[in-house]
């Protein structure tokens, strides 16, 4: 039961991380729609490396909790 | 370039086939084991069945061939491990080869149609000492069972105790015996609930032989879209060629050239071949029926090569530059190097591969098992069979639920090889980009 809590915290901070980047991506877009290419490619990448960090956390939640649990 | 394409194709199929033996069913996973004991199943014939297998006293387990209650998490995990033979329907099913080495018995080379395997992937009989279990080939224990053919009349799983760790053991009843048996020798060191048994498998699994169809297919498709290129050269691009080339020129102007520099030629052969690799796999993964099924990209030791190839070019084609600003940053305090920022970065080096790693194992696996809960609902709905009501309801729910999933995971396939191809790009970039000028 605990290690589903910790993958939940973790998913909660990579949630708000991604709706970050996502949210600022569409406003650079509406901001400067002819850099639509370059900021949807470092958007991806830097949600990519958010999730990175929610996954590391989520697979230590599974492996470090007590089995049977 | 055609010299270094052969080169990559070569490593890449060469360093999968040595991992994909290191699979092992994920019902070992401990955190998997969410088996009911007897006296909480509700299911009164369950629990009289179970006693009746228990043979001289001591207990057995539960036999396999009992329905018993549906398990939706058990049922999902089961479909998305590697298995040994290829369920197709009923009980059809398209026999691989196996091949085994057991320390001090030698190898033993047969498929998996020697074990003539019934309902739910269990075989009918034990050869040289191995059975097939839920289509997972495992090991006698009994060294009197090793040699010759055996009759096996049922298989049962039991929670058993050892150093201190729980673990699931499965059990094949011989002449009314139970004998127990080894899984497959993973190496994990008991991380993932394996370890060294008694015996390894170098068979040719399900995941193997869907790797080798879709490198076949890829193989076809691009020879044709190759050899087009080369005739239509200067005119406009022809048939299959249309399909692919914007997706190549993709992977070339979008992502190597951009983040890797100007010497991205030399890595291009592998960012393709990475990319319509996993691309292939995580379609063909999307495939609910015969030739697709198999789970291979949401298999650990599949990314674990993937993201280990993409480590050691990176690794290996690193400069100096990348060094030094990793190892001894110039313009920083000794202390804070020393305590902080050198152990972070040799940290980081393997971080990026292995967040590599688990973000497509994870994306993949997490895709397929709501897939099957979806699935699922059908079942936990209509108790199993029971409820004709039930199931309908449950399907009413689960079908718009599945396709809406599988349309997202059409996406995730896309994107997930994209990613992976994009941020192999970027740490070779890193680690071959020349130092600025000052």
């Amino acid at each position: 039961m605990y290690s589903a809590i910790g993958a939940g915290l973790a998913v909660i901070g990579a949630g708000l991380g991604i709706g970050q980047i996502g949210g600022k991506a569409m406003e650079g877009i509406a901001r400067q729609p002819e850099a639509v290419g370059d900021i949807r490619s470092n958007m991806i990448l830097t949600a990519a490396l958010v999730e990175g960090a929610a996954l590391v956390c989520m697979v230590l939640s599974f492996f470090v909790a007590p089995p049977a649990a | 370039m055609t010299a270094f394409r052969k080169f990559w194709i070569a490593l890449v199929f060469s360093g999968l086939s040595v991992f994909a033996f290191a699979q092992h069913g994920e019902s070992h996973h401990p955190q998997q084991q969410t088996e009911h004991p007897a006296a909480a199943t509700p299911d009164e014939h369950a629990t009289d069945h179970s006693d009746t297998t228990a043979h001289g006293g001591h207990d057995c387990g539960h036999s396999l061939s009992e329905e018993g209650e549906f398990n939706a998490g058990e049922n999902a995990v089961h479909h998305i491990a590697d298995a040994n033979a290829i369920h197709i329907l009923g009980n059809t099913y398209l026999h691989l080869p196996c091949i085994l080495y057991a320390p001090g018995h030698g190898w033993t080379l047969t498929t998996t149609s020697a074990f003539h395997p019934h309902h739910h992937g269990n075989g009918e009989n034990s050869k040289e000492g191995y059975v097939l279990v839920h289509g997972n080939i495992m090991r006698l224990t009994n060294t009197a069972l090793m040699h010759g053919e055996f009759q096996v009349s049922d298989y049962t799983h039991q929670e058993i105790e050892e150093k201190g760790k729980k673990k699931i053991r499965y059990n094949a009843i011989i002449n009314g015996n139970c004998e127990p048996l080894d899984a497959k020798t993973t190496y994990d060191g008991g991380i993932m609930g394996g370890g060294i048994t008694s015996f390894y498998d170098f068979s040719v699994t399900r995941n193997v032989f869907t790797m080798l169809l879709t490198a076949l297919v890829l193989f076809l498709l691009f020879r044709s879209a190759a050899k087009s290129a080369v005739r239509t050269q200067g005119h406009a691009p022809k048939g299959l060629q249309n399909f692919l080339e914007p997706l190549v020129t993709f992977i070339r102007d979008e992502v190597a050239k951009p983040n890797i520099g100007p010497k991205y030629e030399k890595y291009l052969p592998y960012l393709l071949s990475a990319f319509f690799f996993i691309l292939g796999l995580n379609l063909i993964g999307q495939v609910p029926f015969f030739p697709g099924s198999a789970n291979v990209t949401g298999n650990i030791s599949v990314t674990i090569v993937l993201a280990l190839l993409t480590f050691i070019i990176s690794t290996f084609s690193a400069n100096k530059h990348f060094w030094e600003h990793t190892l001894w940053m110039p313009g920083v305090p000794a202390v804070l190097k020393i305590f902080i920022l050198t152990p972070i970065e040799v940290l980081g080096i393997f971080l990026k591969p292995f967040t590599l790693l688990l973000r497509l194992f994870a994306n993949i696996t997490a895709g397929h098992i709501v897939i099957l809960s979806f699935v699922s609902l059908i079942f936990i709905f209509g108790k199993a069979g029971e409820s004709f009501g039930g199931s309908m309801a449950g399907a009413a729910a689960s079908i718009p639920l599945t396709l809406f999933m599988m349309t997202l995971e059409l996406l995730v396939a896309f994107l997930q090889a994209f990613i992976f191809t994009m941020l192999s790009a970027v740490y070779i970039g890193t680690a071959i980009e020349e130092p600025h000028h000052h």
